[in-house]
């Protein structure tokens, strides 16, 4: 056992953990934040994903121990209050999501494909971009366009800021 | 159509939970008090289990208990069943061996459970489970159905000598002999229709708790219909009886057929509970999915189509060995048989047809229904044998199809299904339109000068929805009724609440059924909400599959709604002096017509509940229930056409247009159809190019998880381009017919048409991998 600090979605946090506990589970299970889902056990559904530091990472592929003292978002903490996240408003808005499940790794890795991206996106890199993540329900087709609609979003919400 | 009323594509209301993480799944549930299940499943696709010993693993920290097959057995929880009852040809009964929810003596897939370990944590149970010692002896496998049924091949249940579950036929098979005694052409071929893995994206999971006091069981479980899981489990698997077992299925992450059936999972956690005194979870992963959900497809078929000299089709006969796996899953006799011989007329008008259907026991995963069930392999089969037969006959594949289009309606087939309604000459019109058919000859042109092979596939397919009414499918051997119920509740201040039995798992339900009640009451949505997956709030419900929540379900609700209307009506003519039949209902007003009386609808809602001033004799209150039993199927149907391009040195396909026009009768929501339209081109697609469960001859699954099972992610597939054209259904007062598996239905023969037009090379099954188009190019 171990013990561990870490911010989470803007909360210091403080957990006593198994050595093996993965962020994941830290997540669910110790922190009650169970929007980060769990689809697979290979790495490959991208239904896990948070932002480390800002940056997209499968959260089932991370140790509880490797993101100490780092900064941690999940899927609950990208909104402002009442208020969607852009990427959060065009997933609603473009009927990108059907059973919800694999939406908050979606969402989490679109916002940083975003940010990569900035405003140099198209549907290929798009598709391209999203092949750590799998949805069975949707075909894709709206979430791409999801992700197209909320670069645009994004960047304005950038502008306003 | 008002704002939010139907027609309109209004934003779903569930989304906010889904895109903020608020989305309460099985897995997400905690109860106080609560251990973790692990299975122990083995790892030999049929063995002996000569023993098991727990004792290492019980001294193991956290071991709560380490339960066994045998116990289960000496428990009397009874073995799983199928509940469609199918005859063979010779009048027999079909053959089905006994399935325990643990094996207590033999295995008969990799996978199949064994024991269960009740860990005080995940990896308390988890790494006990690695201690438990299990003695098997290997028997021989049967992998595949051709293994299965050859003659000596190993026995897997005493009940199905020869590992047949039935010999099946349906169809006259003289007229159809005579057919082709009289044929100018015969077009004959053999299609494979391979196993696919339902793959929702949320694993199963249980969660149960038996509560001591009360001696009550309560289950939360990935379901897509909790109520027939409450019937079956008290019904017939002796888990308790229905008042004293709560079925819960909360937001549930995707189902497509698999999570209809009750696995053996969710009876062992039921057990495990009582037996460990304490609340116990199963969450499982991906692996287990692979190994347990239950598989779909897995067809092997020859098939004969007989043609008279004007190119008419005149007689067609199908003989096809459907692999149902290691057990009979819940409807899994069903799928090869009235889900999908009934449809193999398709959209044509084929006077004699004779299908004969023969099932088969192997060591693998069990078959059930799987997003479209039957319909798909009926289509697929169907139309790569109307376009080989085009190339046979030299006709263009879209004519040849419009040329033997039924056009008069109804239309009783061969098969006992009695079309409705349809218009399949205006789907095939619209596709070719909007993919500019007549074009693509100069296209094909060009890119042959480029170096590609350029291909175009046409599937005009129909479907079987809402299976219904309950007295036919009672007359095919159906075990339970397809009727659907719901009540609606009027509450004192005006706020309405749907209780339904269909359940939502991604087709969003909660805002699609409110947008009924806000056409019917001109209330906003927000006011009305939906109550659904809890059978201790709804009384009895079927749940949702084979695209039956909005021609059954909805249709209960309107019926529902219709019964309050008459009631309010009473109310409002009461409050305002006016004569009963005078009252209209507009923008949520009750008003009297030819005056300017009126009154809203929580006055008359207030009024019905304070009962100060109601009609003499009329009970208090504001809610009334319904069950609607349709009166026959529904029939989407529609036309695909996919144009690729297929790169000669790689074998790899690309896409250049898919185009889907469907006839869906009316829409409630075509955002929401269309998003499920998508979902099923997906599958269909994937299925096509990518999806194919493997096993080898040791019956070993070698597609165990995503790693090896190709699912399609977003760069494997097109945008699509959809259209609709509308028959109105006359079978219900919606006039909806269903389109959640229209995709998956027609499209896969979409694909492969087109990829076999491209190479010019008819041997080619799915999935169409580079390696396999390769082959079929190069030899
Ligand atoms: S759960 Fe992390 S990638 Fe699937
Ligand atoms: S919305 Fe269901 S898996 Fe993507």
């Amino acid at each position: 056992m171990s013990a561990i600090k870490l911010t989470v979605n803007g909360k210091a946090v403080s957990a006593e953990i198994e050595d093996r506990t993965l962020l994941v589970h830290l997540l669910r299970d110790h922190l009650n934040l169970t929007g980060t889902h769990v689809g697979c056990d290979t790495s490959q559904c991208g239904a896990c994903v948070v932002h480390i530091d800002g940056r997209a990472v499968k959260s089932c592929t991370v140790l509880a121990g490797q993101a100490a003292g780092s900064s941690v978002t999940t899927i609950e903490g990208i909104a402002k209050g009442d208020e969607l996240h852009p990427m959060q408003a065009a997933f609603r808005d473009n009927h990108g999501l059907q059973c919800g499940f694999c939406t908050p790794g979606m969402i989490m890795s679109a916002i940083d494909i975003v940010h990569r991206h900035g405003g140099k996106l198209d549907e290929e890199t798009v598709r391209h971009e999203l092949e750590g993540n799998i949805c069975r329900c949707t075909g894709y087709h709206n979430i791409v366009k999801s992700v197209l609609d909320a670069a645009g979003r994004m960047k304005m919400s950038r502008a306003a800021e | 159509m008002g704002v939010e009323g139907i027609g309109a594509r209004v934003v779903r209301k569930e989304d906010r939970r889904f895109t903020t993480g608020r989305g309460r799944y099985v897995d997400d549930i905690k109860i106080l008090g609560m251990t973790y299940a692990h299975f122990i499943r083995t790892p030999h696709a049929h063995a002996k289990v000569k023993s098991i010993d727990s004792s290492a693993a019980m001294q193991m920290p956290g071991v709560v208990a380490v339960l066994t097959g045998k116990q289960i057995v000496d428990d009397k929880v009874g073995n799983l069943i199928c509940v469609w009852a199918i005859t063979s040809k010779d009048g027999t009964p079909m053959k089905m061996g006994a399935w325990p929810a643990m094996a207590p003596e033999t295995v008969r897939f990799v996978g199949q459970a064994v024991a269960v370990v009740i860990g005080e944590t995940k990896n308390q149970a988890r790494d006990a489970a690695e201690a438990v010692v299990v003695d098997y002896e290997e028997l021989p496998v049967v992998a595949d159905v051709k293994a299965a049924i050859a003659p000596g091949a190993p026995q897997l249940h005493p009940e199905a000598p020869g590992n047949i579950i039935y010999d099946w036929h349906i169809g006259d098979q003289a007229a159809a002999d005579g057919a082709f005694k009289s044929a100018a052409n015969i077009v004959s071929m053999d299609v494979i229709n391979n196993r696919l893995v339902p793959n929702a994206m949320e694993p199963r999971a249980a969660v149960a708790d038996y509560d001591t006091a009360e001696d009550h069981y309560t289950l939360y479980t990935t379901s897509q219909n909790p109520h027939v899981a409450r019937l079956v489990l008290s019904a017939f698997y002796n888990i308790a009886p229905e008042h004293k077992l709560r079925v819960i299925a909360p937001d549930v992450g995707g189902g497509f057929g698999s999570k209809i059936y009750i696995y053996p999972e969710e009876m062992v956690s039921l057990w495990a509970s009582k037996k460990v005194g304490r609340p116990v979870k199963w969450t499982g992963d991906r692996s287990e999915a692979f190994l347990t959900d239950a598989h779909g497809r897995d067809h092997l078929t020859h098939a004969d189509m007989a043609f008279d000299k004007d190119n008419r089709i005149i007689g067609l006969r199908v003989k096809t060995h459907a692999n149902l796996g290691a057990y009979m899953s819940l409807f899994s006799s069903s799928v090869p048989t009235y889900l999908y011989a009934t449809l193999l007329p398709g959209q044509y008008n084929i006077p004699a047809i004779y299908a004969e259907v023969i099932a088969v026991y192997t060591n693998t995963t069990p078959v059930d229904a799987y997003r479209g069930a039957g319909r798909p392999e009926a289509s697929y089969l169907l139309e790569r044998m109307m376009e080989t037969a085009a190339r046979q006959l030299k006709v263009d594949p879209a004519e040849l199809r419009r040329k033997n289009f039924i056009t008069q309606f109804p239309h009783q087939t061969p098969v006992i299904m009695a079309y409705d309604i349809g218009d399949f000459g205006a789907s095939l019109d619209s596709a070719m339109k909007a993919i500019d058919y007549a074009g693509f000859p100069t296209r094909k042109a060009k890119a042959k000068s480029e170096g590609k092979l350029r291909g175009i596939g046409v599937s005009c397919y129909i479907e079987a929805c809402g299976i219904a009414p309950s007295k036919a499918v009672g007359s095919l051997g159906a075990g339970v009724g397809l009727w659907e119920s719901a009540e609606v509740r009027v509450n004192p201040v005006g706020t309405i609440e749907i209780l339904t039995g269909s359940h939502s798992h991604g087709q969003g339900h909660e805002t699609t059924f409110c947008q009924l009640v806000a056409e019917r009451l001109g209330v906003p949505i927000s006011q009305v909400q939906i109550v659904h997956g809890d059978a201790d709030k709804v009384q009895f419900g079927m749940g949702t599959y084979g695209s039956r929540s909005a021609a059954v379900g909805l249709t209960a609700i309107l019926k529902a709604m219709e019964k309050v209307e008459t009631k309010a009506k009473k109310i409002a003519a009461h409050q305002l002096e006016a004569s009963e039949s005078d009252i209209v209902i507009e923008n949520g007003e009750f008003k009297a017509t030819g005056t300017d009386k009126s009154i809203a609808l929580p006055m008359v809602a207030l009024a019905a509940y304070t009962a100060h001033n109601l009609p003499d004799g009329m009970e208090p209150g504001l809610k009334e229930g319904a069950f609607y039993d349709p009166t026959n199927f529904t029939f989407p149907a529609g036309t695909y056409i996919c144009e690729l391009e297929v790169d000669p040195s790689t074998g790899k396909t690309s896409f250049v247009n898919f185009v889907a026009a469907d006839d869906f009768g009316r829409l409630i929501n075509p955002m929401i159809v269309e998003g499920q339209v998508h979902g099923g081109l997906a599958q269909g697609i994937g299925q096509a190019l990518l999806e194919h469960a493997v096993f080898d001859a040791n019956g070993q699954p070698v597609t165990a998880s995503f790693m090896d099972y190709a699912m399609p992610r977003a760069d494997d597939l097109p945008s699509f381009k959809l259209s609709h054209t509308t028959t109105l259904c006359p079978g219900n007062p919606l006039g909806v017919k269903g389109c959640g598996e229209a995709g998956a239905i027609g499209s896969s023969a979409a694909v492969i048409n087109a990829i076999t037009d491209a190479i010019g090379n008819n041997k080619l099954e799915m999935p169409a991998t580079p390696d396999r188009v390769w082959h079929a190019i190069h030899g």
